[in-house]
């Protein structure tokens, strides 16, 4: 490197926390039954945030009675024109407010501030605004001249994109007419609170939205509530089973967003430097977690030993620390559990033959830390080329044929994502034509919008978001 | 059973000729009913069979009774059709199900004698069940290639990029058919699934599989390729559960699983088989399927939704 970087991190004082946090019901801030906290912490530096409510089934039960009489005395009556405005109304907040929640997000979740002000708030609110746009003009969606909301929806999200996942289940669902309870990640609970005060300060009716926060036990009592119509889940493929088990014999409808084990293809005749640079964001996008990574690398064999000097000089200029530096790359792991998975899977990587290596890297010396990491000589036998590792560690195979990359690809039960990278587009096309995924990046990587539908193949789950077809999974 | 035979002119005029009571001069040669695995009609691999009556009580055949093996292997035939027949255009497979269309009207007397021995309907009302059985495919061949622009389309991205969605089949569907409507029902579920090029495992009404049988000699004649369609003749508890689980099955339409439909789906989650619940007219006779124009719901619980993006630049 021929000049050091000078510290720039952003300003906390942008974000004022309460020490405690009660569930989110019925349009006002409501203390749990159990009387239980829960302790966030900054995974940067394993400092406490805030205290946050537990939410146990009687809250559910509060919460999805609120939100059926939203349903039934407010929001499905309302015409398509005036919800949207709500939605609008949110929108511009979220825009106004965007600073405090983008460094509030990655205080939570511990992923770079460049990520946070420059993908996941402006993508949340792009997300409201389009949804506000379908509200009065469902009847043109394709899905029949009268389309009806369903309900009350259960929404349970991760902590990857605590805000953006957040904005992918509201959006379409308050647009099309349903109310929601929705549960944030246990870790990252904290946007989603600060949501809620957005929804007081757009005077949005009561009970329309519910946020309550907890563990895997209040997310399994709101998705197993009797009372609600619909649910929504992004998260492991594992729950994503349970769910779909949960729901079998009811009337509700389910829509899932599961793992993933991304291929990227990269052929011999890529734009070299390009593919690297979209070989780096489709893997250490994030820290890794991100369901659609690119944690495959599919390199043409004639091109391995030219490609993967150069990732890897690539990767060494990657900066890790504080996720409120400016000039960070990648941020912290979002908590301790997490990083143990990672290095469990990684280790294992190794063991198994899979050659290992990181740049010369300094971790932090508290909170959550991982290495970008590759893994070569990887076979398609290996846990680490077939198990999500949801962290910066990229696994590299080789191929010698399209054909053999295609077969390698979709050598999985995950379908979520896939990327190509020829300056063919003859190629590209048939590449992408075979590749069992809901989203191919060609020449590109972890692209989102809210005008463009997301969702996997096989175990990587069902139904989309985004886009006219995300309209689909809130409308009977 | 004989008597349902006695359609050919040949029977007739023997019966004429010989009175009643006689021995006809010519006696018909009955149909053996196996199963439809691969293009191909073998009998169940167990060897088992069972008698099918018609509404009224009288023997009309022996079904093969499919087993597990059987319901495993035409997963395995399924499976090995998709990539050909997925690939194969829209415009093709629009031309193959209106072939189908075309082979059926051509044995409209048979479709419409089995459902007056079958299911005990008038003569009128088979010929109207037949008649929209034969439209059926028409219909579902017209939505060939039109169904990817109707659901797929461009997503205008806030960005230098290219972007579309398009539907894609989902893989190998397995269909329970309708337990009461063994002609016009089980077309109006097949159809949907293979006009959006999806292979099919399908398991024929357990009371009346004749019709699934004959007509699977249609499809046999209609350059549709072997192993896009496999019917099953035999028992939905026997066949279901393991079809229900197999985790080389990626979609149930569960319209005549009956009871076990909740079972089913709880088996499908196991490795996230999309899963279409009975519909309101899973139960119905024929009639419930007279519909002509089904829209899309049988065709969009079978697709997937593909997405790509390219930069835009020089």
């Amino acid at each position: 490197m021929i000049f050091e970087y000078a510290p720039a991190p952003e300003s906390r004082s942008v974000v004022t926390l309460r020490e405690t946090y009660e569930l989110f019901v019925d349009g006002a801030f409501t203390p749990a039954e159990s009387g239980e906290h829960l302790t966030v912490v900054n995974p940067a530096d394993e400092s406490e945030l805030a205290r946050v409510a537990v939410a146990g089934a009687a809250d559910v039960d509060k919460a999805v009675t609120a939100a059926r009489r939203a349903y039934d005395t407010v929001w499905s009556r309302m015409p398509g024109a005036e919800r949207g405005k709500y939605l609008f109304r949110i929108a511009r907040i979220l825009q106004e407010r965007s600073r405090e929640l983008a460094v509030l997000e990655s205080m939570d979740n511990g992923k770079p501030i460049k990520e946070t002000r420059d993908v996941d708030l402006p993508l949340v609110a792009a997300h409201f605004f389009y949804y506000a746009g379908w509200a009065d003009k469902l009847a043109h969606a394709g899905l029949g001249p009268d389309p009806r909301p369903l309900g009350v929806a259960a929404q349970v999200i991760p902590w990857n994109f605590p805000l953006l996942m957040l904005a992918w289940k509201i959006a379409p669902a308050l647009a099309t007419g349903n109310t929601v309870v929705l549960k944030p990640a246990e870790t990252t609970p904290l946007t989603a609170l600060a949501f809620a005060e957005i929804c007081q300060e757009a005077e949005l009716p009561p009970g329309v939205v519910n946020i309550l926060t907890g563990a895997g036990e209040t997310g399994r009592a709101l998705v197993e509530h009797p009372g609600t119509d619909k649910v929504a889940f992004t998260g492991s493929t594992e729950v994503g089973r349970q769910i779909a088990r949960a729901v079998a014999g009811t009337d509700k409808r389910a829509t899932l967003e599961l793992g993933g084990k991304g291929a990227n293809i990269v052929y011999d005749d890529a734009a070299i430097d390009q593919a690297v640079e979209g070989i780096v964001s489709g893997i250490f996008f994030n820290q890794g977690h991100v369901c659609c990574a690119g944690s495959r690398l599919l390199v043409q064999e004639s091109i391995a030993e030219e490609l993967l000097p150069l990732l890897k000089t690539r990767i060494s200029r990657l900066r890790l620390g504080d996720p409120l530096d400016k000039n960070t790359d990648i941020g912290a792991i979002n908590s301790a559990e997490q990083l143990e998975r990672i290095r469990e899977l990684t280790d294992t990587g190794e063991a198994e033959g899979a050659e290992r290596w990181s740049p010369v890297c300094d971790l932090p010396g508290s909170g959550y830390w991982f290495a970008p990491t590759i893994l070569t000589g990887v076979s398609q036998a290996h846990r680490v080329a077939r198990e999500e590792i949801f962290g910066p560690v990229l696994s590299v195979l080789t191929f010698r044929t399209p054909e053999e990359a295609v077969a390698k690809a979709n050598n999985t039960p995950y379908g979520l994502s896939a990327g190509v990278w020829t300056e063919k587009g003859s190629r590209m096309l048939w590449t992408a034509e075979r590749l069992r995924a809901g989203v191919v990046w060609s020449n590109t990587f972890n692209k989102f919008d809210p005008t463009s539908p997301f969702g996997g193949y096989k175990e990587s789950g069902y139904g989309r978001e985004g886009g006219r077809h995300g309209l689909e999974a809130y409308l009977g | 059973m004989a008597e349902r035979r006695d359609t050919g002119k040949a029977t007739r005029a023997a019966t004429r000729a010989t009175g009643e009571g006689a021995a006809p001069v010519r006696l018909a040669v009955r149909k053996t009913y196996k199963l439809y695995l691969g293009g191909a009609f073998p009998r169940s691999e167990s060897g088992r069979s069972y008698p099918v009556t018609s509404a009224d009580g009288r023997h009309l055949a022996n079904a093969a009774l499919a087993s597990r093996k059987d319901a495993r292997d035409a997963v395995a035939t399924a499976r090995k059709a998709f990539g050909g027949w997925s690939a194969r255009t829209a415009y093709n497979r629009g031309q193959i199900l209106y072939r189908v269309a075309e082979m059926m009207e051509g044995r409209r007397d048979q479709f419409a004698a089995q459902a007056v021995a079958a299911q005990g309907l008038s003569a009128d009302e088979a010929d109207r069940v037949v008649s929209a059985a034969i439209d059926r495919w028409v219909y579902y061949a017209g939505w060939t290639d039109k169904v990817a622009q109707v659901i797929g389309g461009a997503n205008p991205v806030a960005g230098p990029y290219y972007n579309h969605s398009a539907p894609e089949p989902t893989g190998v569907v397995v269909v329970f058919a309708p337990p009461n409507a063994p002609l016009l029902g089980l077309t109006s579920v097949i159809a949907p699934v293979i006009a959006t090029g999806n292979t099919t495992v399908v398991v024929a009404s357990e009371k009346a599989p004749l019709a699934a049988i004959d007509l699977a000699e249609v499809l046999a004649t209609s350059d549709l390729p072997g192993g896009v369609v496999n019917l099953l003749t035999g028992r939905v508890p026997e066949l279901g559960p393991h079809l229900a689980a197999h985790a080389d099955v990626d979609a149930l339409d569960l319209t005549g699983a009956g009871e076990a439909a909740v079972e089913f789906e709880k088996a499908a989650a196991a490795t996230l088989t999309r899963v279409l619940r009975p519909t309101p007219e899973a139960d119905g006779g024929e009639e419930a399927w007279l519909d002509p124009d089904p829209g899309t719901s049988r065709m969009t619980p079978f697709l997937e939704t593909k997405t790509v993006w390219h930069p835009i630049g020089t």
